[in-house]
């Protein structure tokens, strides 16, 4: 049995429905991220779980227990749920020492005083902040300020811990560090987590399992390697990392290798990519291509493979570590991801070619 | 600040052009609001209580141009941004992203000379920032108006700039295009601050002309020679800084002909387009940037071969 259980959530606010109908579990000491664009739902699920809100129907258990049931008119208190959460705005008080921050949730639940000592240095020790106990927290930077956050909401053991965007409001450089830092925190402790954020960089990292939603319903529940490498629909190709979505007719497959004639000017090219798994001749499907599988050549390839496009270049972003192309073949614009730097112009013709198995066919 | 007329300074110039803006020598202090400048804050500063219209007309209001002037203007302009779908809107009505681009259509608006922008893009979230960096080259470029901008964020002045000037406690680092700055640093500052380097410290064992070289690094005792491209200003004996990217050096599990240093992958962070990984080589982690094809695993025995067109000797 998961430790806690979604059957059929649905919740709506007015005529709009922010949960369509979901199913979810998650295991005991995983860490699964719900994923999306704002509107999805993702918020809504996690404040359904964390008690703000009441949903209209469907179940929520945790280690088998109803927690809320509209069916069985049962609704518990979030105080009553056993949950930690950690929020985008730290809730940090500001008049209080880091200690008492963190000492707040076992205070309230009328914990001994030895005892609220104890498990308080123990949180504080965990966040790497045992030396800061006396500070206040007006002192703190923004990433100690998470921590607080972190050791209040672990402090009292809670069943499961939830996040809501809780990197948001770090600066670039800070939000990579702590992405790691959560991570590893949440391994050593155990925690199973619920973490909420638009943010797909930070679910890939972070996630054993990513939930992906978009506009209240669930479209593809996997660990980061399979959504990003095997993304069930074009939403989630195009959400999760950047992919190029090219439409065309199923030809036909040989094993794994299927192949599509993809509408590029006249004559239609004929690419062979993997996926479309049960199409059929005729059928509709979208090439997924992500940026970083396409080579570029400046001159044609002398053994190109199956894959060949002829094009010529729009624009190019430099990113430092990567340089961005845009190139144009035919009536698309495919983006390039090159790893070293290439001296490129506007107009410019160029070439690309991509193996069968890094392109995926997506039936819709 | 200076160039805006938001702060006097204590000494020296400031011209435009023809135009002087401000000189402590000459005792020269032209008000902002004569020097003709378009700004976009971080903070869009745009009025609530008014229409999108209203707010990017403004500043040709207040120069008293004629009215249908005023109105053909201010229609290009938000065509320009990209804004056209929210005439008629009051501003609260709009999204973050979409008041920085009435703030931008209000900043160009009047055709100044010279656009300040200050950070704009900071509050926006990531996919929004990224999208709104290539947009605001776009616009800039169709424009054609002289900009200053100044950010803290090095993939911001990488992305857009056409030259990047790296400042350091008041004073300028490094100038030169994206890819000069990021490719070629020349101090560890700006290697440390412009992308991710792994920096160690060392010492120039040997010159060899052309602005190539070898430096020498030990740690924990092992003593690596790696040939390298040489900062202007080292010579033989120098102490020096190491500094190589993370894509710049490749994880191999066969050792490979010529220099390599052998050690153990301890992280892989899957990023999709590319795996993070730190690799210990004696007391030293290095950050290597793979290809998530590659499957480089935790606990992994790799050799490291980094790209001598790639591998600097820095100033410390």
């Amino acid at each position: 049995m998961s430790l806690v259980e979604i059957d059929q959530l649905v919740k709506s606010f007015g005529a709009e429905v922010a949960v369509a109908g979901i199913d979810l579990n998650v295991d005991k000491g995983e860490f699964v991220t719900l994923l999306g664009p704002s509107g999805c739902g993702k918020t809504t699920t996690l404040r359904c779980i964390a008690g703000l809100e009441r949903p209209d129907s469907g179940e929520i258990r945790i280690s088998g227990e109803p927690i809320t049931s509209p069916e069985k008119g049962i609704h518990l208190t979030p105080e009553d749920r056993n949950l930690g959460m950690v929020f985008q705005s730290y809730a940090v008080w500001p008049h209080m020492t880091v200690f008492d921050n963190v000492a707040f949730g076992l205070k309230i639940r009328r914990t001994s005083r030895s005892e609220t000592r104890e498990k308080t240095n123990k949180a504080l020790e965990l966040v790497g902040l045992g030396q800061l106990g006396d500070r206040y927290a007006t002192k703190l930077s923004g990433g100690q300020r998470q921590r607080v956050a972190l050791a209040r909401a672990i402090v009292y053991n809670p069943r499961v811990v939830l996040f809501d965007e809780p990197l948001s409001n770090l600066d670039a450089k800070l939000r990579e560090q702590m992405r790691i830092e959560l991570v590893r925190l949440q391994r050593e402790v155990g925690i199973t987590s619920v973490y909420v954020t638009h943010d797909q960089a930070e679910a890939l990292v972070m996630s054993d399992r990513i939930v992906v939603m978009n506009k209240g319903v669930i479209q593809q529940i996997g660990d980061p390697e399979t959504i990003y490498a095997r993304p069930a629909n074009a939403f989630v190709a195009n959400f999760i990392g950047v992919a190029n979505l090219l439409e065309g007719k199923f030809l036909g497959r040989s094993g794994a290798i299927a192949e599509a004639e993809i509408s590029c000017g006249d004559p239609p090219l004929r690419l062979k990519a993997i996926g479309a798994e049960g199409a059929q001749a005729g059928q509709s499907v979208i090439l997924s291509l992500r940026p970083e599988d396409v080579a570029l050549h400046l001159e044609a390839p002398a053994s190109p493979g199956p894959n060949l496009l002829e094009g010529e270049i729009i624009d190019t972003i430099y990113q430092g570590n990567f340089l961005d192309c845009q190139v144009r073949v035919g009536p698309h614009e495919i983006g390039v991801q090159m790893d070293h730097f290439e001296l490129l112009d506007p107009g410019q013709k160029v070439f690309l070619t991509f193996e069968p198995d890094h392109g995926l066919f997506l039936s819709e | 600040m200076s160039i805006a007329g938001l702060h006097k300074p204590d000494a020296g110039e400031i011209k435009l052009g023809e135009t002087t803006f401000t000189s402590t020598e000459n005792n020269v202090y032209l008000p902002p609001e004569k020097r003709d400048i378009g700004m976009v804050f971080q903070s869009y500063a745009i009025w609530p209580h008014m229409t999108l219209e209203k707010n990017v007309s403004y500043p040709l209001d207040i120069r008293k141009v004629n009215q249908s002037e005023i109105d053909d203007r201010v229609l290009a302009t938000i065509r320009l941004v990209g804004l056209e779908d929210m005439m008629g809107k009051d501003a609260t009505q709009l999204s973050g992203g979409q008041q920085q681009r009435a703030a931008l259509a209000r900043a160009i608006v009047f055709h100044p000379k010279l656009l300040l922008f200050d950070e704009p893009l900071s509050n926006l979230d990531l996919k929004l920032r990224e999208k709104m960096r290539v947009e605001l080259k776009r616009i800039q470029n169709e424009v054609g108006i002289t900009s200053v901008y100044v950010t803290h964020d090095q993939a911001e002045a990488l992305v857009m700039s056409d030259d990047i000037i790296v400042m350091s406690k008041g004073k300028i680092e490094q100038t030169g295009g994206p890819h000069a700055i990021y490719a070629r640093p020349r101090t560890r500052y700006v290697s440390n601050f412009i992308g991710i380097a792994n920096l160690i410290e060392g010492r120039i064992a040997r010159t060899a002309g052309e602005g190539r070289g070898e430096i020498e690094i030990t740690r924990n005792g092992e003593r690596a020679l790696l040939p390298c491209l040489l900062a202007d200003g080292l010579s033989e004996g120098d102490a020096a800084v190491l500094s190589v990217r993370p894509e710049n050096i490749h994880a191999m599990r066969e050792k490979p002909d010529g220099h390599s240093l052998e050690g153990e992958v301890i992280q892989t962070v899957f990023l999709g387009n590319y795996l993070d990984c730190r690799v210990r080589w004696q007391d030293f982690e290095w950050k290597i940037q793979a290809h998530p094809r590659e499957h480089l695993r935790e606990g992994e025995r790799v050799y490291l071969h980094l790209d001598a067109d790639h591998t600097l000797a820095v100033l410390p």
